[in-house]
């Protein structure tokens, strides 16, 4: 197992927005997590590159194992630990820097200094994005002048600079137009092949398209957690059934 | 409300359904009377500049020569200068600015990214914020107490740039933290979810975006350092200064204490000197502005939004 988790709890202050949760996620894939807002899915993702530690108010508890070692133990290099699980935003947020800088910034502050590297590394990552074509000719560009899906394939892009081997989608393509949608959710496809992917999103088709496993959370809690295709066709629970057919949520 | 899609056939008349009536012309009167007024209280402002200047330099600028600028102070209005005032003025900005930038601009990044939000941490910004109030003559006492008499700097070049920066502190300090509150979070996020540690996201990310900012806060505050007189005063700064500064321990004088001498003499001359002065502590406010200007120009550039 790539990942697994065990009993994690999360409590903003009094607030307790994850209630033991335990799951496991094998490796090369594509697992989503689906629910309504504010049932901790996001959360839950944050706890895997522990994004969670800049809140002040919020406590995480219980296990989280990556490869094998508890990502929460006090040994941890938080610094490290985010470079093996790299992230991508619900909003497109590249640097106010040229787009070559925004994909090279990964290595940079990794004290990269060798020029020659950092360009064939961000010629690399740029191409895995599947955003090569559109930008090899503006690399000094800002990134700011690309529409909102080619940020957002940037910052795919930027985050496979560093080489991670999970990568974390928190509502990628909320903010996209449905062409750019598309492009995104081909782009998860074929990295399946050599990262394993989460992804929270609000669209249940975008689930099904995209994922090979789905977890439904309801109310900080992980009501059920199956292959994707069972879970949208022969749902267990009561609850999962009423959310999948839009009766709530 | 009357039915309006009838459309106007023959000769009966169009009928008027979304003509002025009461509201509607009352906000309207209301948006343009504030237009004037606004209006109004921008001219009045730059009215009162443009007399200001008007006046300063008909008396002033036939005054205004290279001896005038290069020449020593002396009792006889026509032979004085103002090479001690003005050589005074660059050294008090310089010292003051090396020593007040980087405490200024370090602590604003300390409040706004390192310390945690808890009664203490407001207790600080309260006290900021009432320093950036304290009248300038009260840091001439303190500078005078404990820089020129405790740390028995006295009433030297030093003493002076120290009592500045701490008057300018709380200004820099306050719009460096506006500076970089202006940062988008989502900004660090992408930043910190790289791997890259606090001081990395700070250095690379946030202070870039936020240079044209802190710049101006800095600028602004240096000017108002280079306009006070009062604190100089209390500290000993002379009046009168028979040499140009050489060493941070120096005694000194500065423009605004020069211009205060020569205003307070009845004789028209030294008026006249006087105005001659103002023009050249304009000029060189006027400098430091434009090199702000610049600044904030390239920094910009180089963010690239």
């Amino acid at each position: 197992m790539k990942i697994e988790a065990n009993n994690v709890r999360v409590s903003y202050g009094s607030e307790q927005v994850l209630k033991g949760i335990t799951m496991s996620i094998k490796k090369n894939t594509v697992t989503a997590f689906i629910g309504p807002s504010g049932c901790g899915k996001s959360t839950f993702l944050r706890c895997f590159n522990r994004m969670n530690d800049l809140i002040e108010t919020c406590k995480v508890e219980g296990e989280i194992m990556i490869d094998e070692s508890d990502i929460y133990h006090p040994k941890v290099n938080i610094n490290e630990l985010r470079k093996s699980v790299g992230m991508v935003f619900q909003k497109p947020n590249p640097f106010p820097k040229s787009i070559f800088e925004n994909v090279a910034y990964g290595l940079r502050i990794n004290g990269v200094t060798n020029k020659k590297y950092i360009e064939e590394k961000v010629e690399w990552a740029i191409k895995q994005a599947a955003l090569w074509d559109e930008v090899k000719d503006k690399l000094k560009k800002s990134a700011f002048a690309l529409s909102g899906g080619q940020q957002q394939r940037l910052c795919i892009a930027r985050a496979l600079a560093v080489e991670p081997s999970i990568l974390l989608m928190d509502e990628p393509a909320s903010a996209l137009d449905p062409i750019s949608t598309t492009k995104i959710e081909e782009l998860i496809y074929n990295l399946k092949a050599s990262y394993t992917i989460i992804i929270v999103t609000h669209n249940m088709q975008q689930a099904t398209r995209t994922s090979d496993k789905t977890a439904f959370f309801y109310m900080g809690d992980l009501i059920e957690y199956d292959d994707t295709r069972t879970l949208f066709t022969n749902p267990k629970k009561q609850k999962t059934q009423n959310y999948i057919t839009g009766r709530f949520g | 409300m009357e039915e309006t899609l009838e459309k106007p056939v023959g000769n009966k008349k169009p009928k008027m359904t979304f003509e002025s009536k009461g509201r509607t012309v009352y906000y309207q009167m209301q948006d343009r009377i504030f237009k004037y007024f606004a209006l109004a209280a921008t001219s009045l402002g730059l009215i009162v500049l443009v007399l200001l200047l008007y006046s300063v330099f008909e008396n002033g600028f036939g005054r205004l020569d290279w001896d005038f600028i290069t020449s020593l102070p002396s009792k006889r209005a026509s032979k004085a200068g103002i090479y001690t005032a003005w050589t005074g003025t660059l050294w008090i900005m310089f010292l003051t600015t090396i020593i007040a930038f980087p405490i200024g601009v370090s602590a604003g990044i300390y409040l706004e990214e390192y310390s945690s939000r808890n009664r203490m941490a407001n207790l600080i910004e309260i006290n900021i914020a009432n320093l950036a109030g304290v009248p300038s003559i009260i840091y001439g006492l303190l500078g005078l107490e404990v820089f020129a008499r405790f740390l028995n700097l006295g009433a030297s070049v030093l003493t002076g740039s120290l009592t500045l920066a701490l008057l300018i502190l709380p200004i820099i300090i306050v719009s460096t933290r506006e500076a970089i509150k202006t940062v988008p979070y989502t900004l660090r996020e992408a930043s910190f979810a790289l791997g890259a540690s606090k001081w990395q996201t700070i250095w690379n990310q946030v202070l870039p975006a936020s240079v044209p900012g802190i710049i101006t806060g800095v600028i602004l505050a240096i000017s108002r350092a280079i306009g006070e007189t009062a604190p100089l005063i209390v500290i000993g700064a002379l009046t009168y200064v028979p040499f140009a500064p050489t060493s941070p321990m120096d005694e000194f004088t500065v423009m605004p204490i020069q211009i205060f001498n020569w205003v307070s003499r009845p004789q028209k001359a030294f008026a006249e000197n006087a105005a001659a002065a103002i023009i050249v502590l304009l000029s060189i406010t006027f400098v430091m502005n434009a090199i702000a200007v610049y600044l904030r120009h390239r920094s910009q550039k180089k963010v690239k939004w």
